[in-house]
């Protein structure tokens, strides 16, 4: 007797443990939940509501950022063709503008790099820089280039239109000179910058509208989930676009000397800290739940994830030491120069020091965020003990 | 009068054959189907052919990754484990099994688990064994087949499996795992997406406490409820609810298979018999002509010729056994911490460790110095396996030393800035930053340039 129990016992569960090792859930599983959730009442459902912070990321983060950066593209590509037909300095300090508040707007979508945007190489045709000037200028002297080359990913984007309206000359008349007589090789250049940004920006943000759907459910704790999968992009944007990328490598973290002409925003020598505060202040608000552009509405977020699950360090909340480690991060690059190059130059040990003081959010996130959220970094699959 | 009782086990109590020989077919099945299962998820690939460099156990350095010839040994190793299930050519079959297989766990300790030193421990155990005595093809050839084997055969099968599970629970009496629940507190709400158990008792602190408890009293239990006939039935069906169990919650493969098919070693020949009349009849179906009966004599025991050395070797394994999982006392520090002696011991799951480790590269006269990006050397499972183990962070360290040192730079020193995170304590700075690692060597010795834990986990 005792026999056939322990059998079909263990056929049952062999079974459903053999269906649960599937990423796609097996029919057996999913019509047992069906069934199962018709039985279990949804109010007794103890866990973090998962779906509901997909949907607030969705629909207050990641489309209106889409759909901002959708627009400011194409009030930058306006702003071009009337400098193109009237290339006078007036035209040209708006383009310059424009340029800037798209690239303010892309701060927020970088590290959305989920869905479309992963698959097509979103940021590599947005935002690679240094740019490599050499190809950049062969391409505008031949005008025959295709921009779908990855050897061009650092011919375009908003770094090449970063050289393109500061870095042509010493001065604004020098760089204006370039664009005279209007339609020339570096008109037609601009435009084809501004078009490839413009319809792969197109392109990610109409499929959003219906990845959306897809989106919102994957919830489920493997490699493939989108909760999953956007935690990690969120955390190597930090690591990799913000801190590597953005004061890492100019101020020589990774190389032996520092390589100050490798900031953000390098020919307008103006702009690497704004866009750099940009950055920080978009992934603080997604941090916090802070709605895209509307600050009075906060939803859900790793916040409130780190809140439910209550991760206490030593009596004080993980999510506030994240919280207050970003401030001071902030707070540090506050100090530096408007141009992190000249900064660099002069007193590169602050620009360190900054660096540091990002360095420590990355652990907080990569090592104790990660932790509590028990979410891999790796997409290796093996056993474990 | 002992040594009498002991010698006279040795020597003159006997068992029925069935239970190793099921054992040994389980055995061998179980390796085939997990070997081609390691294929086929492209772990062969993934694990031991795409990594530029592997980090070795200490002493077993010289074992070298074979390239794309990991595959030849793969099909060595699971052609060995089929002639062992087979029992055909048994004792070269299993020694061939014991050293492909524990070749392919020593490339590479990134893939340490402690359910693949089992099997290597195990198979090494049944080097030993006359797994092949009866329902092998061995006897077929033969023609002969024992009725009786010694006693002791089965009993070191049981004894290993003992020491498995009553150092396993032994391990998890520690105040992180009963008193914290940790780190259960953290894997199960994870588990939200199992249906109906996933959002409901994961999520609920006393189930964490239940289970921290009761794997505890199950793994020390256990041994003695399968020793006893009386419980017996009542174990195994604990065994399979539990190893099930653990199946369904974490990514373990195949070891709960491995622990439940082991302990049917446990039961009587009755149960043995059974299911090898079961097999018998699963192969009739393919014979041609059923009726014609092979003639196998049967010889009624076989006196193993166990050499001396072979005596010794037993003697040393359960010695090894039975003790080197308590090297840790000789360290000072936090075992789950610094991972002196933690490998090898039966620690199962007992740490959520998760850690941020970056190299500073430094000439030491010039103080110009520049960080690594780990993934141009490391796969990403490497990486996260090096960052929290100091033995890694140290064998990388030199690894870094040394490719920088051929790529021209002078005066190398190497720094790690280290970050690990244990049981969900907020993380601490894990290496001393200021040690050159390049200086220091891999030995037995306590590793003083690891920061002790600014806590204490008591217990075992």
């Amino acid at each position: 007797m005792i026999k056939k129990i322990s059998l079909a016992l263990f056929i049952f569960i062999f079974t459903f443990s053999c269906s649960s090792e599937d990423d796609n859930q097996s029919d057996f599983l999913s019509n047992s939940s069906e069934i199962i959730d018709s039985v279990v009442n949804d109010d007794i459902t103890l866990g973090f509501d998962r779906s509901a912070m997909l949907v607030f990321w969705a629909d207050n983060f990641i489309m209106p950022a889409y759909k901002k950066l959708k627009d400011d593209l194409s009030v930058l590509k306006e702003s071009i063709a009337s400098f193109n037909e009237e290339p006078l300095q007036a035209n040209f300090e708006i383009v310059r503008e424009k340029w800037l508040s798209a690239y303010k707007t892309w701060q927020h979508v970088e590290m959305f790099n989920i869905g479309k945007a992963e698959e097509i190489y979103l940021s590599s045709f947005m935002n690679i820089y240094p740019v490599n000037e050499d190809r950049t200028t062969s391409n505008i002297n031949s005008g025959v280039y295709d921009l779908e080359n990855p050897n061009n990913y650092a011919s375009q984007g908003f770094p090449a239109l970063d050289y393109l309206l500061f870095g042509l000359g010493e001065n604004d008349a020098e760089i204006l000179e370039k664009y005279q007589p209007s339609d020339n090789n570096y008109s037609k250049y601009l435009v084809s910058v501004i078009n490839k940004m413009e319809a792969k920006t197109n392109t990610v943000s109409n499929d959003w509208d219906s990845y959306r759907d897809t989106f919102v459910v994957s919830t489920e704790n493997t490699a493939t989930s989108s909760i999953n999968k956007l935690t990690n992009d969120f955390i190597f944007y930090f690591e990799k676009g913000l801190r590597t990328n953005k004061f890492g490598i100019p101020a020589g973290v990774f190389s032996t000397d520092e390589l100050p002409s490798k900031v953000e925003g390098y020919y307008s020598k103006l702009y690497s800290k704004t866009l750099a505060l940009e950055s920080l202040y978009a992934v603080k608000n997604f941090f916090i739940g802070k709605a895209f552009e509307n600050d009075a509405l906060v939803g859900d977020s790793f916040q409130s994830y780190l809140t439910f699950l209550n991760a206490k360090k030593n009596d004080t909340s993980l999510s506030d030491l994240i919280l207050s480690k970003l401030d001071t991060a902030i707070s540090s690059v506050t100090e530096l120069s408007d141009d992190f190059t000249s900064q660099i130059n002069t007193d590169n040990n602050t620009m360190l020091l900054t660096f540091d003081r990002i360095q420590s959010v990355v652990i907080l996130l990569k090592v104790d965020m990660l932790q509590t959220l028990n979410i891999n970094v790796d997409y290796v699959d093996a056993d474990g003990d | 009068m002992l040594l009498k009782k002991i010698n006279f086990y040795f020597k003159n109590t006997h068992t029925d054959p069935s239970g190793l020989a099921v054992f040994r077919i389980l055995f061998g099945l179980l390796m085939l189907f997990s070997l081609i299962r390691f294929w086929y998820k492209g772990w062969i690939e993934s694990l031991y052919i795409n990594p530029t460099l592997n980090f070795k156990y200490y002493g077993f350095e010289w074992v070298e990754s074979l390239g794309s010839y990991t595959y030849l040994l793969f099909i060595i190793c699971a052609i060995a484990s089929l002639f062992v299930a087979l029992g055909f050519k048994y004792k070269f079959s299993i020694i061939i099994f014991f050293l492909s297989f524990t070749y392919i766990e020593l490339i590479d300790k990134t893939t340490y688990l402690n359910h693949y030193y089992f099997v290597s421990v195990l198979s090494l155990l049944m080097c030993f064994l006359p797994a092949n005595k009866f329902f092998s093809l061995d006897n077929y050839l033969d023609g002969t087949s024992c009725q009786k084997i010694p006693k002791w055969t089965v009993d070191s099968i049981k004894l290993l499996i003992c020491i498995v599970y009553f150092y396993a629970g032994l391990a998890k009496i520690n105040s992180d795992w009963l008193l914290k629940a940790m780190p259960l507190a953290i894997w199960l709400p994870s588990k939200y997406d199992i249906p109906l158990i996933g959002q409901t008792f994961m999520q609920l602190k006393w189930v964490h406490y239940l289970m921290s408890w009761g794997g505890m009293i199950y793994d020390l239990a256990i041994p003695f409820l399968l020793l006893n006939k009386k419980t017996r039935p009542f174990a195994f069906i604990m065994v399979i609810i539990f190893h099930l169990l653990t199946k369904i919650l974490f990514p373990i493969g195949m070891f709960p298979y491995i622990m439940i098919f082991s302990a049917l070693i446990f039961f009587d020949s009755g149960l043995q018999k059974k299911i090898l009349k079961k097999i018998s009849s699963f192969l009739r179906l393919f014979k041609k002509n059923p009726r014609k009966h092979i003639n196998i004599k049967s010889v009624s025991f076989i006196r193993l010729h166990l050499s001396p050395i072979s005596k010794i070797a037993l003697i040393c394994f359960f010695l090894f056994q039975l003790l080197f999982p308590f090297r840790y006392v000789f360290y000072p520090g936090e075992l789950f911490w610094n991972e002196e002696g933690y490998r090898f011991s039966w620690r199962v799951m007992l740490v959520e460790k998760k850690g941020a480790t970056d190299f500073k590269i430094t000439d030491s006269i010039s103080k110009k110095y520049f960080y690594v990006n780990n993934r141009d050397f490391l796969t990403a499972f490497q990486e996260k396996q090096m960052s929290f183990q100091p033995d890694f962070i140290l064998e990388y360290a030199h690894f870094l030393g040394n490719h920088f040192k051929g790529q021209g730079h002078q005066n190398i020193q190497v720094f790690a800035d280290s970050y690990v995170g244990l049981n969900g304590r907020l993380s601490q700075r894990f290496i001393d930053p200021k040690v050159n690692l390049f200086t220091k060597k891999e030995s037995f010795k306590h590793k003083k340039w690891v920061i002790p834990l600014n806590d204490e986990i008591k217990g075992f």
